[in-house]
């Protein structure tokens, strides 16, 4: 009997283990080698060496891709930010006709795939006669990573009793006073997660941004899928490692901050 | 003058109204409870003093200001909540102090007001530490604190102690109303705890279905209930429909089933204005039961006690008496009576109250 559930769990824990090889596999192996001293971006490797590291810090291309990818990202997440804490705002607190229904319009972007959402984008400007511009890739960004905002930013408010904002205005803070005093600051570690959500997902966006951007901007998701179609240089995998730790790393730490900053006083 | 005035207050919610035209005068530095059960409007009129409502009609008053339209952080009010509703990420220290923040005070004078309100609520000590490291009760004096430092005009308290466990309940019951003598503030408390009422108030609002039932002294609400509501809502009573033989003199006279004809004294009977159909109020505490025959002047009746309810200090019984089942409650003297026992019940006439039928 002990020995069967015993079998059980191993067979359990070699399967998970399979499960995470193979998620994970690709990526250990971009990373490693991103290391590789050989010119040829395979196995076997022949040396560590940062070389391609450093040839991507030459890379003009690809510093323009960064900086462009870490302006739209960083303006995304404080357009996102604050446009989903108006809407959570208006949304929990005050009662909204039809509140249900902007609400599902809000996180509709989420359901509807991002190709269909990025060709009815450009059509619309198309039908506007607008140009594709920087501007508009950050309102297409903007478009698909508010309902992450909105959702995260939601969830904690409704978590704030409405008696705390009354208590302050009774003491003489005017709700404005009282929003910046007493609101914001409880639900900053979701307005942080928010923001860090709303700057991840648009760095690594690559579908709308395909479509999106005018000529000659590229973001760095792009810049790859460029670099690509040439040849596949370990420049590349050097590229990937640094993504892969943006992406990753960034929004564990912000979680970290804000588990924090909310234990520091937090609900 | 009033410190508080309502004016034909009417609340409407869509079609619901909450509250019925409700005139009210709150004298200064009065403490006046809003007693009712859920759903009678006592909090919809306390929320409405505070501005966080508008009446739907009629006037409030702060002092002899109109406030309808003066938003509620521009009344200078103090609120207590049932739930604290601290500011959990704001030192207890820096609770007190947000309402001076914005107010006329040198930033120089904060911290001695902050400590003075902390030492009156008996908490000294604890203002580097955070809400959620205080235990309920401490929280509510904080919570106290942070509301009378800014010297409010009205301190309004929406069940402050329900949330708290029994024990604490009555200690905080006792410190609370020691600190509005202290300080003098005139005081709206709103509550569902008759025993909270009788014991706190200077006066007692009974509420019900919106409107007002009863203003009065705490006795005056407990000895002579305007209504039947009144007699039911504040204590256990027994109810009879009773006819008036006679009235106009300093006796009334009364004719109920159980007990037979009685004159109550006309003080307990304020609202009897004519004879024909009446109601006889007998209280539960005033029916005492009996082995032996009754004194001059007291009614006895023969009844059979039908179950036993021993709450420690006291005892309630339902006794039948021919057809009517009646409740008492007594103090235990030596054993309680058991299921069963033949006992005589001796009531004085000048314990019972009468309404109109």
């Amino acid at each position: 009997m002990a020995d069967k559930t015993n079998l059980g769990w191993h067979l359990i824990r070699g399967w998970a283990i399979a499960v995470y090889i193979f998620m994970f596999l690709p990526v250990a192996v971009v990373v490693l080698l991103s290391f590789n001293a050989s010119q040829f971006g395979s196995f076997p490797m022949t040396g560590f060496s940062f070389r391609w590291f450093a040839e991507l810090a030459q890379n003009e291309a690809i510093l323009r891709a960064f900086r462009t990818s870490i302006i739209l990202g960083a303006l995304t997440a404080v357009f996102s930010t604050t446009l989903g804490v108006l809407a959570s705002l208006a949304l929990v607190r005050y009662n909204v006709p039809g509140r249900n229904m902007i609400t599902t319009m809000l996180i509709a972007p989420i359901l509807v795939p991002e190709v269909v959402l990025a060709v009815a984008l450009l059509l619309f400007l198309n039908f506007l006669g607008l140009p594709k511009s920087f501007p508009l890739l950050l309102a297409g960004h903007v478009i698909f990573t508010l309902p992450f905002v909105i959702l995260v930013v939601q969830a904690r408010l409704v978590s704030i009793k409405r008696d705390i904002e009354e208590a302050a205005l009774s003491l003489g803070a005017s709700p404005r006073q009282t929003f910046f005093e007493i609101t914001l600051p409880l639900m900053m570690p979701a307005v942080l997660a928010g923001g860090l959500f709303a700057f991840t997902i648009s760095f690594d966006d690559i579908t709308g941004t395909l479509f999106w951007k005018p000529g000659g901007v590229e973001t760095v998701p792009t810049q790859i899928f460029a670099m690509l179609r040439n040849s596949i240089s370990p420049e590349i995998n050097a590229l990937g490692t640094v993504m892969i730790f943006m992406t990753v790393g960034l929004p564990l730490l912000g979680l970290a901050i804000a588990r924090k900053v909310a234990s520091k006083g937090g609900t | 003058m009033s410190a508080v005035t309502l004016k034909n207050i009417v609340k409407r919610f869509g079609g619901f109204t909450a509250v019925h035209q409700t005139s009210l005068e709150i004298p200064e530095g009065a403490f006046v409870t809003l007693l009712g059960p859920s759903g009678c409007g006592k909090t919809t009129n306390l929320r409405m003093i505070a501005g966080l409502l508008d009446p739907s009609e009629g006037e409030i008053l702060i002092g002899d200001k109109r406030v309808n339209d003066v938003p509620i952080h521009e009344r200078n009010l103090g609120l207590v909540f049932q739930n604290y509703a601290l500011f959990p990420h704001k030192t207890v220290a820096e609770n007190v102090a947000f309402g001076l923040k914005y107010r006329d005070v040198p930033s120089a004078d904060i911290p001695a007001k902050v400590k003075a309100a902390l030492e009156l609520v008996q908490l000294p000590d604890v203002g580097h530490r955070y809400p959620k490291e205080l235990s309920g009760g401490q929280q509510q004096r904080i919570a106290l604190a942070r509301a009378i430092v800014i010297e409010p005009d009205v301190l309004l308290l929406d069940e402050p102690l329900s949330a708290l466990d029994a024990n604490l309940r009555e200690d905080m019951r006792v410190e609370l109303k020691r600190i509005q003598e202290r300080i003098g503030v005139t005081t709206v408390f709103v509550t569902h705890d008759q025993s909270e009422a009788l014991a706190m108030s200077d006066f007692i609002v009974v509420m019900s279905e919106g409107r007002v039932e009863q203003v009065g002294k705490p006795e005056e609400v407990y000895n002579t209930p305007a209504s039947e509501f009144v007699a039911n809502f504040l204590g256990a009573s027994n109810i009879f429909d009773a006819t008036c033989t006679s009235y106009g003199g300093p006796l009334v006279g009364i004719e109920a089933p159980v007990f037979g004809g009685m004159d109550i004294p006309a003080e307990k009977a304020p609202n009897l204005k004519s004879k024909g159909s009446a109601k006889l109020v007998v209280r539960a505490e005033k029916l005492v039961l009996s082995k032996s025959s009754a004194a001059k002047g007291v009614i006895s009746v023969p009844a059979k006690v039908e179950t036993v309810d021993y709450q420690g200090q006291a005892v309630r019984y339902f006794v039948r008496a021919g057809e009517t089942q009646l409740q008492a409650i007594n103090m235990i003297d030596g054993r309680p009576f058991a299921v069963g026992d033949e006992v005589n019940l001796h009531l004085r006439p000048q314990d019972c109250a009468a309404l109109p039928g």
